[in-house]
């Protein structure tokens, strides 16, 4: 009971971490190398506790990003939903990929999720963002294994599901 | 989204009705950005969320502050030293300059009665804190520690020592969100101090400039020059530093000419910025009508005895 108390304050926690993670400001240089921690996070949880992820947890993170960063109400909610749903789709491939291969999946989810937010944006009127914008994903892929390896040594440590 | 794969295998189990929920979660999606889009709901939810956005922010505002109060700790005592001594010539230098400012601008004040004006060069202002939060490389925007519950309004101008830097865009209750002049959707009304040019200095595309794309081809700009507010408009004073021109060349249609500027403040270092409140009496469009009250209702009766306002009033509304 307690245990698995702990383990679904680990999950939680995670992801409040990650909404913090995108608030944090980076000195002016590495701004555009921030990686979007939430979408990395949910991926994370995707592939390692599938009951747990769903549409509506996506959602409702997407949310949460969107009234603290100040973007339109859903524009997060719709990005990390279409990220959710084709991970949970891949889910069981991606287990099982090696780590690069996988890297490069959560890569070309990044991508994804990226021309997602241009479209959204340029409906929205905005003007055309610069060639750095574009850095993003990289970073992110790059971090993954990272990621990955660490948040799953903390979970056998914690010995939670 | 939609997949021609074979929907027997175990490992796809439950497609359809996935593909029916992720159908519904994006139109829910699209449907609030429509109607947040057009009535702006986000900041009244925020406004109501603000228990719970405002401490996430000054957690997230933790990092960079340690970080000052780490550099602070281990700064050389030298470099303080330094800095005191520098600090303590500006501070002695400013006070020259207001002293001597201060004779000017009672001198000023004098002659504004004269001419029946309200406006004062004084100023009414509210030291607030930057709090370090990103909030998105779209935006151009910094969170400021103070909000409603300080008697902060959505539209006022925020300045640092060295120039403006744009104005109070949302307010909650203890923290306020404040628009850059360098953010793509903010204009600023300003003129050029060496020629008096008045023109609109936009936010450039990438954020960290300004644009001032519709300069007349025949005018006199060039680089180096210093913008200042216009005052125009009636939202900032005028005569605060905006930038300085440092590129100007034709536009691409030819018509006019396009000037790039710096803005003036320290837009990404300043820490401690300045909240102006509202002027007594905006300088811009509503102003002329108001002006060409007070001297015409001295005009009938005694036309004759102060002939300098009477003078003074139509050639300022025909400027404007």
């Amino acid at each position: 009971m307690n245990r698995q108390r702990l383990s679904l304050w680990w999950f939680v926690g995670t992801l409040v971490f990650a909404l913090v993670s995108m608030l944090v400001p980076l000195p002016g240089v590495l701004e555009p190398f921030k990686p979007y921690w939430p979408a990395l996070v949910l991926l994370y949880w995707c592939l390692e506790s599938e009951d747990r992820v769903g549409l509506g947890l996506a959602f409702i993170v997407g949310l949460a990003a969107d009234i603290l960063t100040g973007v339109v109400l859903g524009e997060q909610a719709l990005r990390l939903c279409a990220l959710v749903f084709i991970a949970l789709r891949f889910r069981s491939r991606l287990r099982f990929f090696p780590m690069w291969q996988q890297t490069l999946a959560v890569f070309a989810l990044l991508i994804n999720d990226r021309i997602l937010l241009l479209i959204i944006r340029t409906l929205a009127g905005a003007s055309l963002p610069t060639a750095s914008w574009w850095i993003s994903p990289f970073v992110g892929a790059a971090l993954w294994p990272f990621l990955f390896l660490l948040l799953d040594d903390l979970r056998a440590r914690l010995r939670i599901q | 989204m939609a997949r021609t794969r074979d929907e027997s295998s175990p490992l796809f189990a439950g497609n359809a009705a996935g593909t029916l929920r992720l159908i519904v979660y994006l139109a829910l999606a699209i449907v609030l950005m429509v109607l947040d889009q057009r009535n702006g709901w986000l900041w009244r939810v925020r406004y109501a969320a603000a228990v719970v956005v405002e401490p996430i922010y000054r957690i997230a505002g933790l990092p960079s502050e340690g970080i000052r109060a780490v550099s602070v700790a281990f700064a050389d005592r030298q470099l303080l030293t330094d800095q005191n001594q520098r600090l303590r010539q500006d501070l002695l230098l400013a006070n020259a300059k207001l002293n001597r400012m201060s004779a000017v601008a009672e001198q000023n004040q004098r002659l504004k009665q004269l001419l029946d004006t309200q406006r004062s060069l004084e100023l009414n202002v509210q030291l607030a804190r930057v709090i370090g939060v990103d909030l998105g490389a779209y935006q151009n925007q910094i969170t400021l520690n103070v909000g409603a519950r300080d008697g902060v309004k959505q539209g006022q101008p925020v300045i640092d020592a060295h120039g403006v830097m744009g104005q109070v865009k949302e307010v909650l209750p203890t923290t306020s969100i404040v628009m850059l002049l360098t953010d793509p959707a903010h204009a600023i009304p300003v003129v050029i101090e060496r020629t008096g040019l008045r023109t609109v200095a936009y936010g450039s595309r990438d954020g960290n400039q300004l644009v001032l794309p519709n300069i007349p081809l025949a005018a006199d700009v060039r680089v180096g020059d210093h913008l200042l507010t216009s005052g125009i408009g009636g939202r900032f004073p005028p005569g605060f530093p905006v930038g300085d021109v440092n590129d100007v060349a034709p536009a691409d249609t030819g018509m006019f000419l396009v000037s790039h500027a710096d803005p003036a403040a320290d837009l990404d270092r300043s820490v401690d910025v300045l909240l102006l409140h509202d002027q007594a009496e905006p300088d811009g469009p509503p102003s002329p009508a108001a002006a060409v009250g007070p001297p015409s209702d001295l005009a009938p009766t005694s036309a004759g005895s102060v002939p300098a306002p009477v003078d003074a009033a139509p050639v300022d509304g025909a400027h404007q």
